[in-house]
């Protein structure tokens, strides 16, 4: 198992938003998290990039407990994620965004860049250009992030994601704000993705890329894991479509 | 050029403290740049120019070496100080670093060989103006390289979203602390030049008002580069000269630029320097510290 | 000891006035005012220039009440209001604040000079009564209650009254305050109408009691103040009272221990240890350090 967490606790206050939670997410997986708004996804996520600090329980990585080291280690062990409410660094430009993102696999030019006339990063930007014709930014490399449209920032925080290379790569609803062909080109992008071997963890509240890029989903309500299971279990599951899915339907 | 020497003669003090006040501006920018308020800097010079001022005077060592060991204490104090005071944001980062500031400053009241109120007298004057701006240049240099660098992105981006950065891998306290000391090492460096380029030091240099000043400059110039901070020193320094015929009026001057500059150009005067539109939007100014 | 414990009290009120009017403005607006140092002088010349003219010095700290307020209205005008229409964070406040107090510093210069003034001659109580053995001159014993007065006022006017309740609203949340039907403009004009008329009262009591109020008065008060903010809890005004009170027996209680020139260092290792240990002060409940 890439990643691994026994008995999860958060509290904030009087109320647990995370109650004792068990996942165990294999290498190369692309593992669904949904459930109902405050139903405890980001603060799970919040839990395993080390945003939060656990109130019990223990998180396991890559056979190691990582469970309270801080969000610079974990992402130098190989965890990259992306944030709900988008985070960008939006006075920089996008392809700078890329760079800060391939901190934890670039060495120091501090010294180099002392050199005078010396482009010390040079064949980082080239990486960094790569990586955004991938995800389709390849001409907006000189923008400002903040200038971005909403779905570009959401790709683009995904390229910076990315550009980690990271070994578990958690998505924190990159579908909001999407229009149907965008989503599409991610669902497109999520399957090529795994295809690599890049282990995932996506929440999303669009049930289609859920249910059609997840080899195995978990559902979350009131804190707690209430199934879990391949996608076409999850969707028969009774207890799912009353918390969750029944809600949907409705809608 | 017989004009030039008298103009050299007459304002030789004024253009030793232009560069002198640009590396105090420069920094203090490392920490604004990397988002954090900082007011620590005139302590560390003046920790420079008496640690400095005392070792050449009282120690006989070699200037350039008294002067490096008054940079390197400044800096050794800035690093347990950072380490402490960087869980703090914001205001609270800067009233700590001001704290900080005062209690340097009653020290060396305290303290009897520094000469106390009276201020230590008769530094020899072994600082020239090519020092200054020779320490000038390397010390702008580096930092307009550092900016470009992994470091400066780092810093970046620590300045534009902490929490993001940290997620990124970057060691946020750990690049801020940096900021910090090497901060501290170059305001060291201005503070032991400056104490032998003026014969007498006295605490209040080193104090509050002080502190303020320095973070005007930067501030005034504007972040986005290293010539900002320059700009600021340069106006502020050569200003109160020029307006020697109207000394009086001159601190209404200062306030009146200041608040104008605040008001209509918050990125600094560093913006008047970039034409192009996509150039101003990236500047960096107080508008970006919180 | 008595006769210590009377200082104490005296400075304390002094602190607790001047923090008062320098919280008020931070809690509402995030503002850290560092023109008010130039307000509490203003007030203190402001008193003097009444007097000169004859008017009697309790009628001129009223006179220093309202001029420093208005001071305070334009000071928020000029300097503050264009960038809060644009959203700026709080450092460029901070920095137009700076440029504020140097032309008002220099403007009181250019009329009073830089040394020393006093008032004129007799227009202050110099009685001396004593209680209990104890020498209390009255110019002192009437500010001291007279500070101890407003800091109820003030306290009352905040949690009782409707404009309180608008600044309570307006400190919580702007954007929620001006949806709730609330003056806002109006509500942060009364802000440094209140804070600067404060610090205007504070200067004059202490140049009252020192007799010899002078261009940079102010200076020494500003870092105290930081002290009393900390201490007692930035933004919160029971906080800024404590934490005056605190710092003046403070630093009385340490120069039985340390030498009179190190008396400041009290105030400053004081309150750093204040940010490090509990950086949201003794009654502050702001969270500080939130993610």
């Amino acid at each position: 198992m890439l990643l691994e967490t026994s008995g999860l606790t958060k509290r904030f206050g009087g109320v647990v938003a995370v109650n004792a939670i068990d996942l165990a997410i294999a290498e190369g997986q692309v593992f669904g998290l949904i459930g109902p708004n405050g139903a405890g996804k980001t603060t799970l996520i919040n839990l395993i990039s080390g945003h939060l600090r656990a109130d019990g329980g223990a998180i396991r990585f890559a056979d190691a407990d990582v469970t309270r080291l801080r969000p610079d280690q974990l992402a130098r062990r190989g965890i990259a994620r992306t944030f709900q409410s988008i985070r960008l660094f939006k006075g920089l430009t996008v392809l700078e965004n890329v760079l800060v993102g391939r901190y934890v696999r670039s060495r120091s030019d501090a010294l180099a860049s002392l050199v005078p006339f010396r482009d010390a990063a040079r064949p980082e930007r080239e990486r960094a250009r790569l990586l955004l014709e991938r995800v389709g930014l390849g001409k907006r490399a000189g923008a400002f992030a903040g200038e971005l449209a909403y779905g570009d920032q959401r790709r683009l925080e995904i390229a910076r994601a990315l550009a980690a290379e990271p070994r578990l790569l958690i998505l924190d609803e990159p579908a909001a704000g999407m229009n149907p062909t965008e989503s599409a080109a991610l669902r497109e992008m999520l399957r090529e993705l795994a295809a690599e071997g890049i282990t995932i963890v996506l929440i999303e509240h669009d049930v289609r890329l859920v249910m059609g890029a997840c080899e195995r989903v978990a559902v979350l309500n009131f804190g707690r894991k209430i199934a879990e299971g391949p996608p076409a279990e999850i969707q028969a599951d009774p207890a799912v479509r009353e918390a969750y899915l029944g809600v949907a339907d409705d809608a | 050029m017989d004009g030039l020497q008298q103009f050299f003669d007459a304002y030789q003090t004024t253009i030793g403290f232009i560069g002198l006040n640009a590396m105090l501006a420069l920094s203090v920018w490392l920490t604004l740049y990397t988002g954090q308020l900082t007011l620590g800097n005139a302590a560390f010079a003046g920790i420079a120019a008496y640690g400095s001022a005392l070792l050449t005077m009282k120690a006989g060592y070699p200037f350039p070496l008294a002067l490096a060991c008054g940079a390197l204490l400044a800096a050794a104090v800035s690093l347990p100080l950072g380490a402490t005071v960087f869980r703090l944001r914001g205001v609270y980062l800067a009233i700590a670093t001001l704290a900080f500031g005062e209690v340097v400053r009653v020290a060396i009241l305290a303290i009897p060989i520094t000469g106390r109120g009276q201020g230590l007298v008769g530094i020899p004057p072994k600082t020239e103006l090519w020092h200054i701006f020779a320490s000038l240049l390397v010390i702008a240099y580096v930092c307009a390289r550092l900016r470009i660098s992994t470091v400066g992105r780092a810093w970046a981006a620590i300045r534009e979203d902490e929490l993001a950065a940290a997620s990124q891998g970057i060691p946020v306290r750990r690049y801020k602390l940096a900021a910090f000391v090497l901060g501290a090492l170059i305001a060291g460096w201005a503070g032991g030049l400056g104490a032998h380029f003026d014969f007498a030091i006295q605490p209040d240099e080193f104090g509050f008002a002080r502190a303020v000043q320095i973070l005007v400059f930067a501030v005034v110039g504007g972040i986005p580069n290293v010539f900002g901070p320059i700009l600021g020193a340069l106006l502020f320094t050569a200003l109160p000269a020029v307006l020697q015929p109207l000394q009086e009026y001159r601190d209404i001057f200062q306030g009146v630029i200041l608040v104008l500059v605040i008001v209509y150009l918050p990125r600094g005067l560093a913006t008047l320097l970039e034409l192009r539109r996509t150039a101003r939007l990236r500047t960096v100014g107080a508008e970006d510290v919180a | 000891m008595a006769d210590q414990i009377y200082n104490a009290v005296f400075i304390g009120s002094i602190y607790a006035l001047f923090a008062l009017g320098f919280t008020l403005v931070f809690s509402v607006l995030d503002i850290l005012n560092l023109a008010h140092p130039a307000l509490f002088t203003l007030g203190a010349f402001t008193a003097l220039f009444a007097m000169q003219q004859g008017v009697p010095a309790a009628l001129a700290v009223l006179v220093a009440f309202v001029v420093c307020g208005a001071a305070g209205v334009i000071l928020d005008r000029v300097a503050f209001a264009p960038l809060r229409r644009r959203n700026a964070p709080p450092l460029s406040a901070m920095i137009s604040s700076i440029g504020v107090s140097l032309i008002l510093i220099r403007l009181i210069q250019l009329q009073y000079g830089p040394d020393l003034q006093a008032y004129p001659a007799g227009a202050l109580p110099a009685a001396v009564f004593s209680v209990g053995g104890l020498e209390l001159d009255t110019l002192r014993t009437v500010i001291i209650g007279l500070a101890i007065g407003l800091m109820l006022a003030l306290t009352y006017l905040v949690r009782s009254t409707r404009l309180g309740r608008e600044l309570r609203a307006l400190a919580e949340n702007p954007r929620a305050a001006r949806l709730l039907g609330i003056d806002v403009d109006r509500a942060i004009a009364a802000t440094f109408f209140l804070s600067a008329g404060l610090g205007g009262i504070a200067g004059a009591l202490y140049g009252f009691a020192t007799n010899s109020p002078f261009s940079q008065m102010g200076q020494s008060f500003e870092l105290k103040a930081f002290s009393v903010m900390i201490v007692g809890g930035m933004g919160s005004i029971p906080g800024a009272v404590l934490g005056a009170y605190l710092l003046s027996f403070g630093e009385i209680a340490s120069l039985t221990f340390l030498p009179s020139e190190l008396r400041d260092a009290f105030a400053f290792g004081l309150l750093f240890v204040v940010l490090l240990v509990r950086p949201r002060g003794i009654l502050g409940q702001r969270d500080v350090d939130r993610v």
